[in-house]
């Protein structure tokens, strides 16, 4: 096993596939010559050249659609938004043109791209820079989402992302970056689709993505002393989501709790939570519980940040609530 | 150019901007007897900037097209019947009826495909181009778009990179002078767009976009320039739509004069006057095309729908 960051994870993703299929290349801003605001290119630029690992002018709607125009005509672009609110700014290209092509097309036209960001809030970034807007890309068909919750799980996902012949939405959480975690020597893909049951238990199904898979394993810990038993699910991905794996969970535990750093209302937990409902209201003993953000922009001071996103201690307080 | 490289020039040229017209015509004929869904936004009157600036294209380039892109995919070599099965809304159509007129992709003709957001298609022709370089071949992207578009931002962004990084890529722009009802010259203050290629460093030239012997010339300096490597140029092809923004638009917005004007220095007439082609081989290329056309529209009126089920597939590819 390798013990690496979380972004150095990614970064060895990266030089897997871009040495495997020369098809593959880079695309955005400062993602050469530096290795990325967040260090996940280190090193790209200087193996793999210029051409495949491109820094771009501050142009995002032009060089994602250009990342479309590559991948119709056969290759394989894995650019980089820098920050996930980023999206805004091109979000014509990415819902438009890049998850509609292949439909609009008759299925004749394949995009084979994968945007990687990262989301999330928890360093006064502020409300421009902190978003987790997976539901407005979750609620566009055409794309596939996935949002892995750790440093082994982000590799073995974004292989998977690079080698899928649709687009794909790679979340990664920007406080996760220089994060711990131990990769093994041997190549390995994680398929995108099939949730990991991270934690089995009993009392509960914890239902969570990214960075508050974390959260809800630490919260799960805690609550051993308290006789309470969590089961945490990763799900992996948003499009497509595991549906089938919650179901079976939550028909053994009764109890149903969501979390995602995405804002509470018309977020992913509301679908998760009438999907499941559908097929487990009879086996439910309390209402569906969900944790996300609260409604409002994301606000600078720490003093008020804090608050407002779920973590471990609001988790376990929540779990205490339902069981 | 010789007589003969002109003639036959000449006769390539007027097949192809009369196959366009034709064909537009009858996509207007289906709009008016109810068989067309949707609208359409016809390409008449401008066949000549298509024609020409394709006839340079070899087959493997790629070109961009608009929400009016019958004439570029025309010009293309994109088959009529598929195309017209298409805009019909047909099971047998380009995209087996999900795309309809303003999303028609055909991979094989290096078509990126026909795009119903303005300016959206200008990235994705630069970024085919971008992909040749990554290949290490020189195919060569044409982007496609409307005066216009290229007051979108995506313009000023595709254009900028592409000339920064000598992508191998033509900005070809259709000023027919108007954005639905709205005068370029009432939301623009230089009226020659082609000079906006100083601003990027590149070479811009603004042709006579009626002439389609103007736009090949221009064209074919335009790909051999990107072909070597050189880098993106503008060409700004200066034209005029027949009719309103789509089939449904009477155009009240245009002066009649003007409509008249444009009508009478249209680019079929105009290679007529030049005397190449004798009146009977005119006639033949009209045969030609009139059982092209008319098969084009038998084959898509007589073709199924899709069936109910088939708008849940190709979402996704395995």
């Amino acid at each position: 096993m390798q013990k690496m960051l979380y972004r150095e994870a990614i970064c060895q993703a990266l030089d897997e596939e871009m040495a495997r299929d020369k098809n593959v290349f880079i695309m955005g801003e400062d993602v050469g010559v530096i290795g990325g605001n967040f260090k996940c290119t280190a090193g790209l630029r200087d193996k793999y050249g210029d051409l495949r690992c491109k820094d771009t002018p501050i142009a995002e709607q032009g060089f994602i659609g250009m990342c479309v125009g590559a991948a119709i005509t056969g290759l394989r672009p894995v650019p980089e938004l820098m920050f996930g609110d980023f999206m805004l700014v091109c979000m014509d290209q990415i819902a438009n043109q890049m998850a509609k092509i292949t439909y609009m097309s008759g299925g004749k036209v394949h995009v084979p791209m994968t945007i990687r960001m990262p989301i999330g809030g928890g360093r006064s970034s502020a409300a421009q820079h902190s978003q987790t807007p997976i539901a407005m890309v979750a609620n566009m068909p055409g794309m596939k989402v996935v949002m892995p919750s750790n440093g082994y799980e982000a590799k073995g996902l974004l292989k998977a992302a690079i080698r899928d012949n649709n687009p794909v939405i790679f979340m990664e959480h920007k406080m996760m970056y220089t994060t711990e975690c131990e990769i093994p020597e041997e190549e390995y893909l994680i398929p995108i689709g099939k949730a990991n049951v991270s934690r089995e238990g009993t009392d509960i199904t914890v239902v969570a993505t990214s960075i508050m898979v974390g959260f809800a394993l630490k919260a799960a810990e805690e609550l051993v002393k308290d006789g309470i038993s969590v089961e945490v699910i990763d799900l992996r991905s948003i499009v497509p989501w595991d549906k089938e794996t919650v179901i079976n969970s939550v028909k053994k535990t009764g109890k149903l709790l969501i979390i995602d750093e995405g804002h509470e209302s018309f977020g992913i937990s509301g679908e998760i939570c009438l999907t499941v409902m559908q097929d487990t209201f009879y086996d439910m003993d309390v209402p569906v519980m969900r944790m996300g953000t609260k409604d409002v922009p994301l606000p600078f001071s720490p003093a008020l940040e804090f608050p407002i996103i779920p973590d471990k201690k609001k988790i376990v307080a929540k779990i205490r609530e339902m069981v | 150019m010789n007589k003969t490289e002109k003639k036959e020039l000449a006769k390539k040229f007027y097949t192809i901007m009369y196959r366009t017209r034709r064909f537009e015509q009858e996509v207007f004929e289906f709009y008016k007897r109810g068989l067309m869904p949707g609208l359409a936004h016809l390409y008449l009157g401008e066949e000549a900037v298509a024609t020409g600036v394709c006839e340079v294209l070899e087959d493997r380039d790629y070109i961009g097209s608009t929400h009016r892109g019958h004439g570029h995919l025309v010009a293309r070599g994109a088959d009529l019947n598929l195309m017209m099965a298409e805009i019909l809304g047909k099971e047998t159509g380009y995209s087996k009826g999900k795309g309809g007129s303003m999303h028609i992709m055909a991979p094989d003709k290096g078509i990126l495909g026909a795009n119903g957001i303005v300016g959206g298609g200008i990235p994705i022709a630069t970024g085919a181009a971008y992909g040749s370089q990554v290949k290490g071949t020189n195919e060569v992207s044409i982007a496609f778009f409307g005066d216009s578009a290229s007051n979108e931002g995506t313009f000023h962004e595709s254009v900028n990179m592409a000339a920064a990084w000598n992508l191998p890529v033509v900005y070809v722009i259709e000023n027919n002078l108007y954005g639905i009802s709205v005068d370029i010259r009432r939301v623009t203050k230089e009226h020659r767009l082609s000079t906006r290629a100083i601003g990027y460093g590149i070479p811009g030239i603004t042709v006579d976009g009626n002439d389609v012997f103007a736009v090949y010339e221009a064209a074919k300096k335009a790909v051999e320039r990107a072909r070597a490597g050189e880098g993106p140029s503008i060409i700004e092809c200066l034209t005029y739509r027949w009719q309103g923004h789509h089939v449904g638009d009477p155009g009240t917005y245009r002066p009649q004069e003007e409509v008249e004007e444009w009508k009478n220095n249209e680019p079929i007439k105009k290679l007529e006057e030049l005397n190449l082609l004798t009146t009977d081989e005119i006639q033949e290329i009209k045969n030609i095309v009139e059982m092209e056309v008319e098969n084009a529209c038998k084959f898509a009126e007589e073709s199924p729908y899709p069936k109910e089920e088939e708008a849940f597939e190709d979402v996704f590819v395995k």
